[in-house]
């Protein structure tokens, strides 16, 4: 099995479904179809973009242009999450406990994956590298956006029972431990109701990608059982990591909870 | 003589407040509401930051690591809140276990059978949450107490009750007691100074 190249005409086609989308809302009032358009334009502007990128990192290996690339992809997701909070840390807080947390995780994982998993030699080379950091990334994301939510929604609605603890004698890791568990609980659920369903309900985009491009089924299937482990992994490192941040900062060094540090988007 | 001095504390809404209440001795505070009571209470037990300085017993705030602080000066807020399924879920909070059974007294004196630990708290009326909150203070043996209207929601019998718990706890450990009331009746009952927040400042009651 080979990979069949597509060509620009069964791009259109497949756009022309699109606009047909967007022809059915306009035709039935739903109001989405800018948005249709809107979205659809952007993911082709961005994927054509990234693959002209990918080319250019693959023609020429470059652990600083790889870099770079890691770094503008880890800004980039560290301003979604905090795009995603309703109540946001204010300052530099508000994008940094994503970043940071997505960084040890993403990253420590990602190195383990490509040292000592794959082997893959030089360990940076960007077909590996690229493809498997976005995954781990994208998925890392999600995870500590819910669970940041979840933590600083509970500790906004919970402020009478955190600080009825407070006051009689707890410090703040105890005054807050129920919050924690139940936002770590909310940023897992999703991968790990991925990692059932795979395979069943679903069959996960990087195995039908593999499939499609012509690898034997077996082997997608352990790359993407890999990537699930992986992926899973990284996920759950950095909700602990953003948790723990995350709330610490909800408290100062006299032990006072500061929900005057969130900043509560209209 | 655990006493409590404030220097230029100053919680959001009030002028500097500068104040002494001895070992034993019981201030009451008075005031519009929204004027500052609760929060000058909150101030001392440092749940809000504010410049200005607490010693209890001769010691700063600042050198006592914050869960030692608070659970020595007590504070009782108006509106207790319990989180747990079980009364006694809430008083092994920071204390250690056996204090409950060391003053089982304390609850039979609150109008309380040695049963009601095992109570669902969502059974509790307002009245017995505010006593078991006051009980669940005290067990914690605090050195003074902050109580923001620790009998706004009870019945005569109990306030009775209440009233003379807090009396006896205050002049046993003599502790330095700071009660917000709006209860005239009571604060002539119990005796005591009585400060009142007037345009944002702390005075001697008239």
């Amino acid at each position: 099995m080979s990979l069949i190249v597509l060509t620009p005409w069964d791009l259109a086609l497949a756009a022309g479904l699109v606009l047909l989308l967007a022809f059915l809302s306009w035709r039935l009032r739903l109001g989405v179809e800018r948005r249709v358009l809107i979205a659809a334009t952007r993911s082709a502007v961005q994927l054509m973009l990234i693959g002209l990128v990918l080319e250019g990192l693959f023609a020429r290996i470059s652990l600083p242009f790889i870099s770079l690339l890691a770094l503008v992809m880890l800004l980039v997701a560290g301003w979604e999450v905090m795009a995603r909070q309703k109540r946001r840390y204010s300052g530099w807080w508000g994008m940094g406990i994503g970043i940071i947390s997505m960084f040890t995780s993403s990253f420590s994982v990602l190195i383990l994956a490509l040292t000592v998993i794959i082997g893959v030699k030089p360990w940076y080379q960007p077909q590996y590298s690229i493809p498997l950091l976005g995954m781990l990334l994208g998925n890392t994301m999600s995870g500590i956006a819910i669970a940041l939510d979840s933590l600083t929604r509970s500790a906004s609605e919970a402020r009478g029972r955190i600080e009825a603890r407070l006051l009689l004698g707890a410090d703040w890791p105890a005054a807050i431990a129920d919050i924690r568990r139940d936002a770590l609980r909310s940023g897992l659920i999703p991968i790990v109701n991925a990692m059932a369903a795979a395979g069943i309900v679903s069959l996960p985009g990087m195995m039908t990608g593999q499939i499609l491009a012509g690898s034997p089924p077996l082997e997608a299937a352990k790359y993407q059982l890999m990537i699930m482990f992986l992926i899973s992994a990284g996920t759950g490192l950095g909700s602990v990591a953003a948790v723990w941040i995350g709330s610490r900062r909800l408290f100062d060094e006299r032990q006072r909870l500061r929900l005057d540090r969130l900043r509560c988007r209209p | 003589m655990a006493a409590l001095r404030l220097s230029r504390v100053q919680p959001r809404v009030l002028e500097s407040v500068d104040l002494e209440v001895a070992g034993g001795e019981v201030v009451f505070l008075s005031g519009p509401s929204g004027s500052g009571k609760s929060l000058l209470l909150r101030a001392i037990a440092d749940l809000d930051p504010q410049p200005g300085k607490v010693w209890l017993d001769g010691t700063e705030r600042s050198s006592i690591p914050a869960p030692e602080w608070r659970s020595r000066v007590g504070l009782l807020p108006a509106e207790a809140h319990w989180w747990a399924e079980q009364v006694s879920d809430h008083f092994h909070f920071g204390i250690d276990a056996k204090g409950l059974t060391v003053q089982s007294g304390l609850l039979e004196r609150l109008g309380f059978g040695p049963e009601v630990v095992g109570w669902s708290v969502s059974r509790l009326s307002t009245g017995e949450r505010q006593r078991l909150a006051l009980a669940r203070l005290l067990v914690n043996r605090p050195e003074a107490l902050l109580l923001d209207e620790a009998t706004a929601n009870l019945d005569p019998t109990n306030r009775e009750r209440v009233e003379g718990v807090i009396a006896d706890y205050r002049v046993e450990h003599a502790a330095a007691v700071l009660w917000v009331s709006h209860d005239p009746e009571q604060r002539r009952r119990i005796g005591g100074r009585s400060l009142v927040i007037r345009d944002r400042r702390l005075v001697p009651e008239a």
